[in-house]
């Protein structure tokens, strides 16, 4: 398709100002662009059909199916939106008086008291705009908590090799050093490679659980034991809380911070469509150190701010993505406290649905067939038996009209394919889904071949990633006429 | 079937040495290459730099993944490949001749495989 400078012809426009009814005023010579700056232009109309025609390309829950594993692509229902869109919660401003926004502010209130409750936390922040954000922010509440008791020599972090991504990346930014633990056989943290690593140097760990391969790791009380014995603090990555939410606590675990994303688990835009949101919370010991200012409620039931005595400073402008908050206080009073934890049930239920039915239908489900939110198919044994890919197949689901699973991920299977499917999907997708897995190990069976030109029906089939990343071109390169 | 030079030494985390005077030069395998996939991006430490025998001192990033490099030796950074900075897919193309870094004042070697026992090693994970 062609891109707006390619659609551009000279001198057309839509823009009829009105007549100018102010004084004119002319600008120092210095100021002004010697260069008319080189911007398309065309009619509304064919700037309206090229986005039209942009938006056709993509692919939301609102097209079809998205079982991206570990990035819960649940239906974000349209209340949520209509609530976000009250003209309370839009025409303010950050600086208005407090008491002139007591209804935003109790409404940050209302939203930090139940995802404490959610989370078995006492205290929360709104401020942190996405997950690694929440990371960040829980692993500085950690070192304050250590330097604070003067003890300065606990520098490291340690991950398993589950984790995202993100967790190591945070930690460094924060300032620790990682260290990688090994998981078992059963795809849990292996227990004595934690004994062997935690000690006078551990600052803490960081673990999501269930993990990212669809888990709950049976030793997780045993897991935050050893690592409070050894002097360290417990973080917990909520990107999985989808799974346990209403059903299991981090704070009960042993957890001693959390984030969670509010656009996985609480249903506000994601994926393009942010922002997001990664609200972080702590036991009481640690609530000194949150991020400032906090809304607190006063004995006259007034909502006001209150900057905690050894915060760790803000850490994004004034009170996080507002409005995101507001659509997650809209989902959890929607569901309520019964509803809350049925949706983790029926995300588990479809998750475990979906993996018998690709056991069955032939898939290798290298940890077994029960799992809690999310999966992981390892096409290894495929890929020795036909040469297609985990790679091959999440291509040929976008013939079908099907977001693939997230691709090569965790590291620890090679060929990994890893689904979730969510709560918000009924057993009429999931089947659709199953049925065109089956289509697709048959034709890798048959037509194995042919798979590696996948997708067939797509805009664009199979972009040069490699040479994107080693030679990009970021911006339009203009021809001489420019 | 990946190459695997005879007169190479190599480690179990897939790096290839080769000592030369007691400055010892550090590769990635043909195995590792090929594990890895193409390689786009990576990540070297400076002269004069400590290196650690089996701590990570680079990073190579593929469209896949950032792996680490691990160095067989301890010791300091005498010399540094940064052809490799603009030319990643030099390690893909010839990865006994891409080498990243070369270590002197060694101090310790860890424990390291010729290529026959090497061989076997990636028999194993393959």
């Amino acid at each position: 398709m062609k891109l707006l400078f390619e659609r551009s012809v000279p001198g057309r426009k839509q823009a009829i100002f009105p007549e100018l009814d102010v004084p004119e005023v002319a600008f120092d010579e210095g100021l002004l662009r010697q260069k008319a700056p080189r911007l398309p232009q065309m009619a509304e109309v064919d700037l309206g059909r090229h986005y039209t025609e942009l938006a056709k390309q993509t692919h939301g829950v609102n097209d079809g199916f998205y079982p991206l594993g570990s990035c819960t692509m649940k239906y974000n229902p349209r209340v949520n939106e209509q609530v976000a869109a009250l003209p309370g919660f839009t025409d303010i401003h950050p600086l208005q008086p407090e008491a002139t926004v007591q209804g935003c502010l109790r409404a940050m209130h209302q939203l930090e008291g139940m995802l404490a409750e959610i989370c078995g936390m006492d205290a929360m922040t709104l401020q942190p705009a996405a997950g690694a954000h929440g990371e960040y922010t829980g692993l500085l509440l950690i070192r304050a908590y250590h330097q604070h008791r003067g003890d300065t020599a606990r520098t490291k972090i340690i991950v398993p090799d589950s984790a995202h991504g993100t967790n190591p990346a945070s930690a460094v930014m924060a300032g620790f050093t990682v260290v990688a633990v090994p998981s078992n056989a059963e795809g849990g943290v292996d227990l004595d490679a934690l004994r062997a690593a935690a000690g006078p140097d551990t600052a803490g760990l960081m673990l999501t659980n269930p993990n990212t391969l669809g888990l709950f790791d049976p030793s997780i009380v045993e897991i935050c034991r050893i690592v409070h014995e050894a002097g360290g603090l417990c973080y917990y990555d909520g990107a999985n809380l989808n799974a346990v939410m209403g059903h299991a606590r981090p704070g009960d675990m042993g957890f001693d911070c959390v984030h969670v994303n509010l656009h996985k688990t609480f249903s506000t835009p994601h994926g393009g469509g942010g922002p997001g949101s990664g609200p972080v919370g702590c036991k009481e010991f640690l609530a000194p150190y949150l991020p400032g200012p906090r809304v607190v409620e006063g004995e006259d039931g007034a909502c006001g701010f209150d900057q905690p005595e050894q915060s760790v400073g803000k850490v994004r402008s004034f009170y996080g993505n507002f409005l995101v908050a507001v659509r997650a206080l809209a989902y959890i009073l929607t569901l309520g406290r019964e509803g809350i934890p049925e949706a983790s049930a029926s995300a588990v239920l479809n998750a475990n649905y979906l993996a018998h039915m690709l056991a069955e239908a032939g898939y290798t489900l290298p940890y077994g067939e029960r799992c809690m939110h999310e999966f992981v198919i390892d096409c290894g044994p495929l890929k020795a038996e036909t040469g297609v890919s985990a790679m091959d197949v999440a291509k040929r689901l976008l013939d079908f009209g099907i977001h693939p699973p997230t691709m090569y991920f965790p590291l620890i299977v090679h060929e990994a394919l890893m689904v979730e499917p969510t709560e918000t999907e009924g057993r009429e997708t999931l089947d659709e889904f199953v049925s065109m897995m089956e289509r697709i190990l048959d034709e890798a069976h048959t037509e194995g071949e042919k798979l590696h030109g996948a997708p067939f029906d797509c805009p664009i089939g199979r972009p040069d990633e490699v040479t994107a990343a080693r030679k990009p071109h970021l911006r339009y390169e203009f021809g001489q006429e420019g | 079937m990946s190459t695997i030079p005879e007169e190479l030494s190599y480690t179990t985390s897939h790096e290839w040495v080769s000592n030369e005077d007691d400055v010892y030069t550090i590769g990635l395998t043909d195995f590792a290459q090929d594990a890895l996939g193409d390689l786009v991006f990576v990540n070297l430490p400076q002269v004069d730099d400590e290196v650690v025998a089996g701590e990570a001192f680079a990073d190579v990033e593929s469209v896949k993944a950032v792996s680490d490099v691990f160095s067989p030796v301890t010791g300091v950074v005498v010399e540094v490949n940064e052809d490799l900075l603009d030319a990643p897919e030099s390690i893909n193309e010839d990865p006994y001749g891409a080498w990243f870094v070369r270590v002197g004042e060694v101090t310790e070697v860890g424990e390291l495989l010729d290529a026959e026992a090497y061989a076997a090693h990636c028999e194993q994970e393959a």
